[in-house]
């Protein structure tokens, strides 16, 4: 029995969601009415913000069985796998691959958003294998660029950078002119991550990156010395706005918003965002600049906001039907219009806006880390950031930051034997 | 035993039992289930919990210098507090003491900044100190000193302090009324006798005001000491710990175990090892008081 609900006597039969996404709340209300109308069952959203928050609720709610009928789970797969194995989480697999009507639900669905759900064979958490999460909309992370304050540097604003030279020497104009160059919620340490592996995956590739997780290369190699290289140049060239190593995201996107930065690394939801702070930015989304050309460019995109139906609510049955209707062609279009996200239903993509769009071109390029086959621990992740942040204010340099990563794997390695 | 005295017994231990109820539910049982989770690895979410004995506080102690300096940081941010922070309060206590005109609005005003949210707090102060657009840039601009400029929260140099500064912008008026509180206590009559002894203003506070005010001092420090060590928001909503780890906190670092790397048995062990610096810390203190009494 779903805990959240046990003492409801009135709406015994009201699905209950809990949420994170503040920005759509409103449409979801909205969707919850459509929903009460068209199939008789009630459905309550209640909002829990900002994410931190929210993280700490569910896994309160999951420690004394509170949790609601619907809700998302928020943090790193290991997280999702431990939900899943306390019994918290209904293997949706079977169902994502009946039919309602011709197709599959399975089918209507990004394979992408979809697989950021999935355990697969032989997974790393020892989790059944199933799909355990329906995406709701697709996000992607990459860079946006500001194409008026490009025209007034006499830059191509049809001709963002495409390597890390071009956007180095972009960088050095903009600064002629005293424009403010690059901003980024790095005080989110899980930016610094995105952007990082990124440019990892671009200097030495998947496999390799995966090797490093798996323990098989150490991070003093000459590649993440590169990585971290190319951050010291950032601080080199000056190419950060000043005070952006400590700062949010949300100060980040008002940056960029408020034309006092050139370029910023945001996700596609930054498209609501800036249209909410200035309706006339004029700016397009661009992948982060190559390091080399040895491999592609990878960014993190997949799954936005997913749900997971609770396996020991009685109302599950109904809250599966929800979902689906909710991943429905009309409620995903909707959904998309109304708050500017990247849609998870393939049959709506049509309906959203040019730069929306932009960013799911580069959908191609995606890919999340919850469906990296091995992932690194979070003590070398945390070392990780943090010396990025430590090289980005010229404390330290990237062979130390290099050493200190690969000491802390080497020590959490030890442990995990 | 007779019946009656059986029914006060009972009667006594009646009345104190929601009191206790209460207590023991959101204080001694948590407290409690603390020290047990820190010797276990659980993730805050499964329903299993494995016994991993004293490692997570032989881990802490041997190899984990990020909590360590977390610690440092919050030393030098309460040693700020109880010196710059408490000289401020005690300094405006003592004007407000004064029968000046408007004190009253004084003592709000002064008072204002406790009562305000920390995460609003620290928003303001965002603004202050932004590197390009904040207000103490624009303002050392103005006054010829530009060069002085930077982001103030992202620069190691600063960053700390700049923290502490806003921690103690928040905190004196706690100290303010308490102080203030203290100095209106003391009978006037003792001054006036002073006085007309002939007694310099420095003379009546050696012997007449900070004798008198040494319990005010130490429950003020006392205070002090245990807000800011367990400082958070501010932090939070600031810097995050960053740049680096040069603002890491030790609740900060126990949040980061809790949350970002889901090791609740670990971040427990880290909070039992605080909550036994800062019994220390209250015992040498209230050790230390004693003996000024006595003196």
């Amino acid at each position: 029995m779903a805990g959240c609900a046990r003492g409801e006597k009135k709406d015994i039969e009201t699905i209950t969601v809990w949420h994170w996404m503040s920005d759509r709340e409103e449409a979801f209300q909205a969707l919850a009415k459509q929903f009460e109308k068209d199939v008789k069952i009630k459905v309550r959203f209640e909002l829990y913000a900002p994410s931190e928050i929210y993280s700490q609720r569910i896994k309160a709610s999951a420690q004394t069985n509170t949790l609601p009928d619907i809700y998302g789970i928020l943090g790193e797969k290991r997280d999702f796998a431990s939900f899943i194995k306390s019994g918290y989480v209904v293997n949706l697999a079977e169902t994502l691959d009946k039919k309602e009507g011709v197709v599959a639900w399975k089918d209507t669905l990004f394979e992408k958003a979809l697989s950021v759900n999935e355990f697969l064979p032989g997974n790393e958490y020892g989790v059944a294998p199933g799909i355990y999460g329906i995406p709701l909309d697709v996000t992607t992370i990459q860079m946006v660029y500001n194409k008026r304050l490009y025209r007034e540097a006499g830059l191509d604003p049809e001709a963002p950078p495409e390597t890390w030279d071009e956007f180095v020497a972009h960088c050095q104009v903009l600064k002629s002119k005293g424009i403010p160059r690059f901003v980024s919620g790095f005080g989110e340490i899980w930016m610094i991550d995105a952007l990082a592996s990124n440019f990892a995956m671009n200097i030495m590739g998947e496999e390799k990156v995966f090797d490093t997780y798996a323990g098989k290369v150490p991070y003093t190699d000459p590649d993440w010395v590169k990585l971290f290289s190319v951050f010291q140049q950032m601080a080199t060239e000056d190419i950060l706005v000043q005070g952006a190593v400590t700062m949010v995201n949300k100060t980040a996107e008002q940056t960029f918003a408020n034309e006092r930065a050139a370029y910023a690394f945001n996700g596609s939801w930054g498209v609501n965002v800036y249209k909410g702070m200035n309706p006339k930015l004029d700016y397009g989304a661009m992948i982060p600049p190559k390091i080399t050309n040895l491999h592609p460019m990878k960014i993190w995109g997949g799954a936005g906001g997913s749900f997971v139906v609770n396996n020991q609510s009685y109302r599950r049955a109904n809250a599966i039907r929800f979902l689906i209707w909710l991943t429905m062609d009309e409620q995903q279009a909707f959904l998309a219009t109304a708050t500017e996200n990247l849609p998870a239903n393939k049959n709506t993509l049509k309906q959203i806006s040019p730069i929306l769009a932009q960013f799911g071109d580069d959908m191609d390029n995606a890919v999340h880390p919850n469906t990296y086959p091995v992932h690194e621990l979070p003590a070398v992740t945390e070392a990780f950031d943090k010396g990025i942040q430590s090289i980005l204010i010229g404390e330290r340099t990237p062979e130390q930051v290099a050493a200190e990563v690969q000491r802390i794997k080497e020590k959490e390695l030890r442990k995990t034997k | 035993m007779n019946l009656q005295r059986i029914r006060n017994f009972a009667g006594n231990y009646i009345f104190i039992l929601p009191a206790f109820l209460l207590f023991f539910t959101f204080s001694l049982y948590p407290y409690f289930n603390m020290f047990y989770l820190s010797v276990t690895n659980w993730d805050g979410i499964s329903s299993s919990v494995t016994l991993v004995g004293l490692e997570n506080f032989k881990d802490i102690f041997s190899d984990n210098a990020v909590f360590w300096l977390s610690m440092k940081n919050a030393g030098v941010i309460t040693f700020l507090a109880l010196t710059v922070q408490n000289f401020l309060a005690l300094t405006l206590a003592f004007l407000c003491d004064r029968d000046i005109k408007g004190g009253n609005i004084y003592r709000v005003i002064f008072y204002l900044p406790p009562v305000l949210s920390g995460i609003v707090v620290a928003l303001i102060w965002n603004w202050i100190y932004d590197g390009n657009y904040g207000l103490l840039n624009h303002f050392l601009t103005m006054i010829g000193l530009g060069d002085l400029s930077r982001a103030w929260t992202s620069d190691p140099k600063t960053a700390l302090f700049a923290v502490a500064v806003i921690h103690m912008w928040k905190g004196f008026g706690w100290g303010f009324v308490i102080l203030l509180a203290g100095l209106q206590s003391i009978p006037r009559e003792l001054y006036e006798a002073a006085r007309v002894d002939g007694a310099s203003g420095w003379v009546v506070f050696k012997n007449i005001t900070a004798p008198l005010m040494i319990p005010v001092f130490i429950l003020v420090s006392i205070l002090t000491i245990l807000g800011t060590m367990q400082i958070f928001d501010i932090i939070y909503a600031t810097t995050g710990g960053g740049p680096g780890y040069h603002t890491e906190v030790p609740i900060t670092r126990i949040y980061a175990m809790m949350i970002g790397s889901s090791k609740f048995g670990y971040a427990c062990a880290m909070g039992v090892i605080f909550g036994v610096v800062l019994l220390i810390i209250s015992m040498v203190q209230i050790r230390v008081s004693k003996m000024m009494r006595q003196v």
